[in-house]
C-alpha cells in the first residue's frame, strides 16, 4: 500500500491552520493515487493531545513524536526524525507546507533521499494515478505543470492555496519518543523572540490588509488597524517596500520580490501603486481589492474590485460597513 | 577566509514573459538577464567579510550556459575575485544543480557558502539548503545578517512567527535575504579589473532530472474588475460583493 504523508507543525504546541490544509492536500492525493494519509507532527511534551484537533481533516493516523529538544525546530533534529519515520513506512508522497520551517526543511528531506522537490505548489491534479502539480514561477507571470517520477514525491505546498475539507473520518493518534542528543548538533537556535501575542504573519494570514506611500506618514496606519481588527482575527498587516525602506513598517511585513509572497483569500491594497515588484507578492491571492486616488495605478489592472478614491475617505467607511456586515452574523 | 557565492543568471524581474513555442520554457529573445536579486544581496555579504576579515577570496559559482559568463563577469566588477562556470545546456532539477554546486564545493577549502534565498524566476528556496545537506554541513536559512566568531556564525534570521538568533558551526551553508546587504554598485574600475580576474570553465556534474515539466502556461487572466468610483454608496457596494459574489468576507 502506497501512501501519503503529510508533515504537520505546531508552534508552542499549539497546530497551526496551515496543518489542517497539508493534512487535507494529503487525504485528496491519497484518495486519488490509492493509499491512506497519515500525519506526522514533531514537538515538546504533551503534544499528543493537541494531535486530536487533527481528527476530521483526513488522515487516518497522526504519528507524535515527542521530546523536549522538539519544541522549537531545529533542522537536524527535525531532519534526523522524520527520515526515520519515512523508513517505517511505504510513503509514495510527502507534502509539507511551503512555510518558513517547511522551506527549510524539505529540501533537505529531498536531498537527504536524494530525489527532487516541487517548491510553491498550488495546484493538483491527478491523472491515471500520477499527480500534475503546477506552481507559479517568474513571480506569477507563468506557471509550470510538472511531474516527479521519483519514490517518494516531495512537494511543499502554498499556503492557503488548497482548500480544507472536512472528513468524519476518526484518527488514530500514536506516540514515539525519538532518540535525540542535542549535543551533538551543529546549529543551535541560542534566542527566539516571538512576535507579539495573537500577531499573525502576512505570509500565513488568510486576509492581508496592505499598507502604501498613500498613507503619507506612519502615524497614520491606525486606518489599516482598523480595517484588520474587525476583519477578523486571521488578518495580518503588509506593506510595500517604500513604507519599509522609508522605516515606516518592519520588513517582516513587506510584501513582494525582495519581501514575503502571500495568497491569502483576501488582499486589500490602500495607497499602494502596484509596482511589478509588489505584484511578485501577492498577485496570486484569491480577491484583491485596491484603494487608490490614481484611476490608472496599476494595482486596478489586477484588482477584482476597486475604488478609486481618497482612503482616507473611503478606509473609515469600509471599517464601519464591515463592522455592521459581522455584527450582523 | 574564503567564501563561496553561488549566483544565477535569471531574466529581468520587470521583463515581460513570453513562452516559447515549445510550450516548455520562456522566449529568452529581447530579455535581459540579470544576476538573480538575492544573490547580489550574498555576493555583497561575501565581501563585507572579506573587507572585515582582511583576507581570502570571493569565489562565484554558477550552473548555466554560456551566456551565464557575463553574470559571472557582473559579480566580479562588484569585487569577488574568481569565477566558475559549471556549464550546463539543458534543463535541471534543483536537486541536479545543488549535485553539481555540492562537487565543486567539496574540494574547496570554503568556510562560508553563500547563496540567495531564492532564485528569481523558479523561486524555488531549495538549492541551499540541498547543497549543505549533500555535504554533511549546516545550513541556515532566510538569514538577514550574520557574525562570523570562532569556529562558528551566528546568524540573525526574520522568520514567520518571531525573530530568531542562531549559531552553526563551519564551515557552513547560509542562504541570504535582503537585511543589511543592500547591494553595491560595480564601479567602472571594477568593471575593468573583471575581465583580467580568473574565469573558469567545466562541464558540470548531470544527473537526469526527476522533475518533468509538461507544459509553462501564461496565468489565467483575471476578469477585469470591478472597479467603483467613490461615491456615498461605493463602500456599500464594495462590502456587499465582497461577502455575496467574491465570498471573502
Ligand atoms: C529590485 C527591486 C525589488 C523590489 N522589491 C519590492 C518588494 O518586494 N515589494 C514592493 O512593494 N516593492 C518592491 N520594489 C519597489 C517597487 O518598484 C515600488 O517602488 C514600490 O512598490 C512602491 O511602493 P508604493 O506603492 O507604496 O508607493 P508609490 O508607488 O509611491 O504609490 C503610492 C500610491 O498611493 C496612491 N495614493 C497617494 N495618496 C493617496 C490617497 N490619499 N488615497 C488613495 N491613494 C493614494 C498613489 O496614487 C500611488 O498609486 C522593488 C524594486 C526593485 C527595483
Ligand atoms: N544554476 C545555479 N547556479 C548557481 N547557483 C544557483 C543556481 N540555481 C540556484 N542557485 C542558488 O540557489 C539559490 C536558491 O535557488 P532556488 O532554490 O532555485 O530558489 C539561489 O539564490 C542561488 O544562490
Amino acid at each position: 500500500m502506497a501512501d501519503v504523508l503529510a508533515f504537520v507543525e505546531q508552534r508552542e504546541g499549539q497546530i497551526g491552520g496551515g496543518a489542517r490544509e497539508v493534512v487535507s492536500v494529503a487525504a485528496q492525493l491519497a484518495s486519488e493515487i490509492g493509499g491512506s494519509a497519515s500525519a506526522l507532527l514533531l514537538g515538546g511534551p504533551g503534544l499528543t493531545s493537541a494531535a486530536e484537533g487533527l481528527s476530521t481533516a483526513g488522515a487516518t493516523s497522526v504519528v507524535v513524536a515527542e521530546h523536549e529538544a522538539l519544541s522549537e525546530y531545529n533542522p537536524e533534529a527535525y531532519l534526523s526524525v522524520v527520515i526515520n519515520h519515512l523508513r517505517s513506512g511505504n510513503f509514495k508522497a510527502l507534502i509539507f507546507s511551503a512555510s518558513s520551517l517547511g522551506k527549510d526543511l524539505a529540501p533537505r528531506v529531498a536531498a537527504a533521499l536524494d530525489v527532487p522537490l516541487g517548491s510553491d505548489v498550488t495546484g493538483i491534479e491527478v491523472q491515471d494515478e500520477v499527480p500534475l502539480f503546477t506552481r507559479p514561477v517568474y513571480s506569477g507571470k507563468a506557471f509550470t505543470r510538472f511531474s516527479i517520477d521519483t519514490d517518494p514525491v516531495i512537494v511543499t505546498i502554498r499556503p492557503n492555496a488548497f482548500p480544507v475539507g472536512d472528513y468524519d473520518s476518526k484518527i488514530q493518534v500514536s506516540k514515539f519518543i525519538p532518540d535525540i542528543d542535542p549535543e551533538t548538533w551543529c546549529v543551535r537556535v541560542i534566542e527566539r523572540k516571538g512576535v507579539a501575542e495573537g500577531a499573525v504573519d502576512v505570509s500565513e494570514a488568510a486576509v492581508v490588509v496592505s499598507g502604501g506611500r498613500g498613507l503619507k506618514d506612519p502615524a497614520n496606519w491606525g486606518v489599516l488597524e482598523e480595517l484588520r481588527d474587525v476583519i477578523g482575527p486571521d488578518t495580518a498587516l503588509g506593506a510595500s517596500r517604500a513604507v519599509v525602506d522609508a522605516g515606516w513598517r518592519p520588513h517582516a511585513e513587506q510584501v513582494g520580490q525582495t519581501g514575503k509572497t502571500v495568497a491569502p483569500k483576501l488582499y486589500i491594497a490602500v495607497g499602494i501603486s502596484g509596482a511589478v515588484q509588489h505584484l511578485a507578492g501577492m498577485r496570486t491571492s484569491q480577491t484583491i481589492v485596491a484603494v487608490n486616488r490614481d484611476p490608472d495605478a496599476p494595482i486596478f489592472s489586477i484588482a477584482d474590485y476597486g475604488i478609486v478614491g481618497d482612503l482616507f475617505e473611503v478606509l473609515p467607511r469600509m471599517t464601519e460597513a464591515i463592522k455592521a456586515l459581522k455584527s450582523e452574523d | 577566509m574564503n567564501v563561496s557565492v553561488c549566483i544565477k543568471r535569471v531574466p529581468d524581474t520587470e521583463a515581460h514573459i513570453r513562452i516559447d513555442q515549445a510550450g516548455t520554457d520562456i522566449d529568452s529573445g529581447g530579455i535581459k538577464y540579470i544576476i538573480s536579486p538575492y544573490d547580489e544581496f550574498a555576493i555583497e555579504a561575501g565581501l563585507r567579510v572579506k573587507e572585515k576579515m582582511e583576507g581570502g577570496e570571493v569565489s562565484l559559482l554558477t550552473v548555466g550556459t554560456n551566456e551565464a559568463q557575463e553574470t559571472l563577469r557582473n559579480g566580479l566588477a562588484m569585487g569577488a575575485d574568481k569565477a566558475t562556470l559549471l556549464r550546463a545546456d539543458s534543463y535541471m532539477d534543483g536537486l541536479g544543480i545543488a549535485k553539481a554546486l555540492a562537487v565543486e564545493i567539496k574540494d574547496s577549502d570554503a568556510q562560508l557558502i553563500l547563496f540567495g534565498v531564492k532564485a528569481a524566476g523558479s523561486d524555488q528556496q531549495q538549492v541551499g539548503p540541498m547543497v549543505a545537506t549533500l555535504l554533511g554541513i549546516p545550513c541556515v536559512t532566510e538569514v538577514s545578517s550574520f557574525e562570523l566568531g570562532d569556529g562558528v556564525v551566528t546568524c540573525h534570521r526574520e522568520i514567520e512567527g518571531g525573530i530568531e538568533v542562531v549559531e552553526a558551526d563551519l564551515p557552513a551553508v547560509l542562504t541570504i535575504t535582503k537585511g543589511e546587504y543592500e547591494p553595491r554598485y560595480a564601479s567602472l574600475k571594477g568593471i575593468m579589473a573583471a575581465k583580467r580576474k580568473p574565469l573558469e570553465e567545466r562541464e558540470a556534474d548531470f544527473s537526469q532530472p526527476g522533475i518533468h515539466i509538461e507544459r509553462l502556461s501564461e496565468p489565467t487572466t483575471r476578469g477585469s474588475g470591478c472597479i467603483l468610483e467613490d461615491s456615498p454608496d461605493a463602500v456599500a457596494e464594495l462590502v456587499r460583493l465582497l461577502r455575496e459574489e467574491a465570498n471573502a468576507l
